[in-house]
């Protein structure tokens, strides 16, 4: 296991990181919904090639928090910066963090209406400019890494769960990001198909991708993931080395949520 | 907890007789309950007094070739009466030595329709056989150049015109209406507030009286000397009708997209235009295909309105037909031809709305 990143207090301001190096970095957020405060005061630096997952009870605002890297949610307070480009209402800066963040959603969220192939170039094709060929090649090259390349040709309704799910990860690949996030993207389905979801993961941690990734799947993060962190009400309250996570959680919801989860 | 296997072979075993075939058939959709054995007799006894007399007035007793006092003798249909008028009533006041070019403009249109029925002939050729067609059949229409003698709009008539008037209506109507209804969803409060209130005010009145406003007041706010043709202005009128309707259908189809398709489409980075383009739109005019139809099927039939405002669409013809002394009285003939043109047309829209779903339906 890759354990090349010491124990970090989840306070930045103590920054033992060198700040060039974190590929995210988000400083104090907050987000509404309404008059609801979802996310309260967030901070979290992420360096390239690190790997974090992030787990807690539901309604904690874990999706929020990865929804708001690449904007599907708008934050109120705080900065988030991806890759020195720090988000606004600039639709330019918008754009290009997009480009370099893929998302893997829960509910798989292929395009109905279009082929496998043509869901893996549609992204390529019209936001990179790359020729349609071309496209075709690195989407074909995709979808051999995720093992599926003889359906490229069907559409997304008549492949299974854990199909459309790789599917839906060699899309977000074919824009070549920089940081991948994953918001529970094994639970929505069925046992027998969570393994060849996740043996893509471990496959892409093992290339160095920089991932974030909201799970329960506990021996993932176990075997992958260089920190967890654990949210509740919308603050992260414990984020630690899974070793330590695992073993000894420092905070009672930690430990509460823990042994629900593992029974 | 024992489970009998089967013993004998039981390949050769047919149903009871009651329940295949012709009896069974009708035992089982026909006669099934007390109330539906009721529905079926009654049925049958209606056709009986229907059918039988039809068939004797319309085919039996009728005359085909022979000429109107002949007619008036006999009590059967008097099928005469179409093909003694049929110039006038398919082509109106076009010029009878020109109707060979409304003739053509329709051939040339029916070719296209055919045509672009078949989807795997979608191409930007047949876009552009479109763009072709659609300019000779003005050519032909309006002539003036190409030693074609001029024929003025105001002797336009007939099928000519209703086709006309619905073609380029109905194309005309579905992308603005797709852009009204992409208006009414604008995250902008002018251009969502424009659109509503034009969706709204279009909605809250009759064709009939856009018809009249675009022939008796519109021309009242335009400068003395400029006129603007009657027909451009009933088409345009039927446009903005038939758009607000459409509008209406396929912000429901945009409502029913999932929340996922456009943040999937978002977070590959595609721009609203793309993401509406490539992703949604798609997908949203596929599932309004069914009410869309329906309202281009109703808005074709209200093409034949603009008689009130004195076009001599198809309608209007063949009542001036019936208004000839000579063949005053044989209305139900006249009326019958009349409806079987618009039902085909209705129903290649219909056939074509359905085999577009079966051709678009990717198993979702
Ligand atoms: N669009 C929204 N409008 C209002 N409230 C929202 C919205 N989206 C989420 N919420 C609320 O914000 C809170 C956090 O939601 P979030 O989806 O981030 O939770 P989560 O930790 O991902 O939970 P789960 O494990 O159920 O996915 C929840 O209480 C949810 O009800
Ligand atoms: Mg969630």
């Amino acid at each position: 296991m890759t354990n090349n990143k010491k124990t970090e207090n989840n306070d930045p301001s103590q920054g033992k990181n060198k700040t060039d190096d974190a590929i995210i970095k988000i400083i104090g957020l907050h987000k509404w919904f309404g008059d609801f405060h979802v996310l309260k005061d967030i901070n979290l630096e992420v360096k390239t090639q690190e790997r974090i997952v992030i787990c807690g009870p539901s309604g904690s605002g874990k999706s929020t928090v990865i929804r708001c890297i690449n904007r599907l949610e708008e934050h109120q307070r705080g900065q988030i910066i991806v890759d020195g480009t720090e988000l606004s209402n600039n639709l330019k800066h918008i754009e290009k963090i997009r480009e370099e963040v893929g998302m893997v959603f829960q509910h798989f969220n292929l395009f109905p209406h279009l082929t496998i192939l043509d869901n893996l170039t549609v992204g390529p094709i019209w936001v990179k400019k790359v020729p349609r060929k071309d496209a075709e090649e690195l989407a074909m090259n995709y979808l051999e890494k995720v093992q599926i390349a003889e359906q490229a040709k069907k559409f997304p309704g008549q492949l299974s769960g854990g199909q459309q799910q790789r599917v839906a990860i060699a899309r977000s690949l074919c824009m070549k990001p920089k940081v991948m996030l994953f918001d529970e993207p094994t639970s929505a389905l069925d046992p027998e198909m969570v393994k060849e979801v996740l043996d893509v993961m471990i496959n892409l941690a093992h290339e160095g991708m920089t991932m974030i990734v909201v799970t329960h799947e506990m021996g993932f993060a176990k075997s992958v993931a260089h920190r967890v962190l654990f949210m509740d009400e919308g603050m992260i309250v414990e984020s630690n080395t899974p070793d330590q996570f695992f073993d000894h959680p420092e905070h009672e919801r930690t430990k509460l949520f823990l042994s629900q989860i593992l029974h | 907890m024992a489970i009998t296997i089967p013993s004998q072979d039981h390949t050769d075993l047919k149903p009871p007789v009651t329940s295949i075939g012709a009896i069974g058939w009708i035992r089982s959709n026909l006669f099934n309950t007390w109330y539906n054995s009721l529905i079926t007799l009654v049925v049958i006894y209606v056709l009986w007094q229907v059918i039988p007399p039809f068939i004797d007035w319309s085919l039996i007793k009728s005359n085909w070739t022979s000429s109107s006092a002949e007619c008036h003798k006999s009590g059967g249909a008097c099928w005469s009466i179409i093909h003694a008028n049929i110039r006038f009533i398919i082509f109106g006041f076009y010029p009878p030595p020109e109707q060979w070019r409304p003739l053509t403009a329709m051939i040339i249109l029916f070719t296209l329709l055919i045509v672009s029925r078949n989807r795997n002939w979608w191409s930007k050729n047949l876009l552009f056989a479109w763009f072709a067609g659609m300019m000779a059949m003005g050519l032909l229409m309006t002539g003036g150049i190409f030693g074609l003698a001029a024929v003025d709009s105001a002797q336009w008539g007939g099928l000519p015109l209703t086709l006309m008037l619905s073609v380029f209506g109905l194309t005309a109507a579905y992308p603005l209406g797709v852009i009204l209804a992409l208006g009414r969803q604008s995250r902008l409060p002018v251009i969502k507030s424009l659109t509503i209130v034009y969706i709204e005010m279009i909605r809250g009145v009759p064709l009939i009286s856009l018809l009249f406003m675009s022939a008796i007041i519109f021309p009242l706010f335009l400068p003395e000397g400029v006129t603007f043709n009657k027909i451009l202005r009933a088409q345009i009128a039927i446009i903005m009708f038939t758009a607000a309707y459409v509008a209406e259908v396929v912000r429901g189809g945009l409502q029913a997209m999932p929340k996922g398709q456009y943040e999937a489409a978002d977070s590959l980075g595609l721009n609203y235009s793309q993401t509406m383009r490539l992703i949604i739109l798609p997908q949203a005019l596929k599932i309004v295909i069914p009410p869309t139809v329906s309202i281009l099927i109703s808005a074709f039939k209200d093409t034949s309105l603009v008689v009130i405002i004195a076009l001599y669409d198809l309608l209007k013809t063949t009542q001036s037909t019936l208004s000839n002394p000579q063949w005053m009285g044989f209305s139900t003939e006249a009326y019958l031809f009349v409806a079987v043109i618009y039902f085909i047309c209705c129903y290649f829209m219909s056939t074509w709305s359905r085999r577009l779903e079966e051709d678009l339906d990717t198993g979702r």
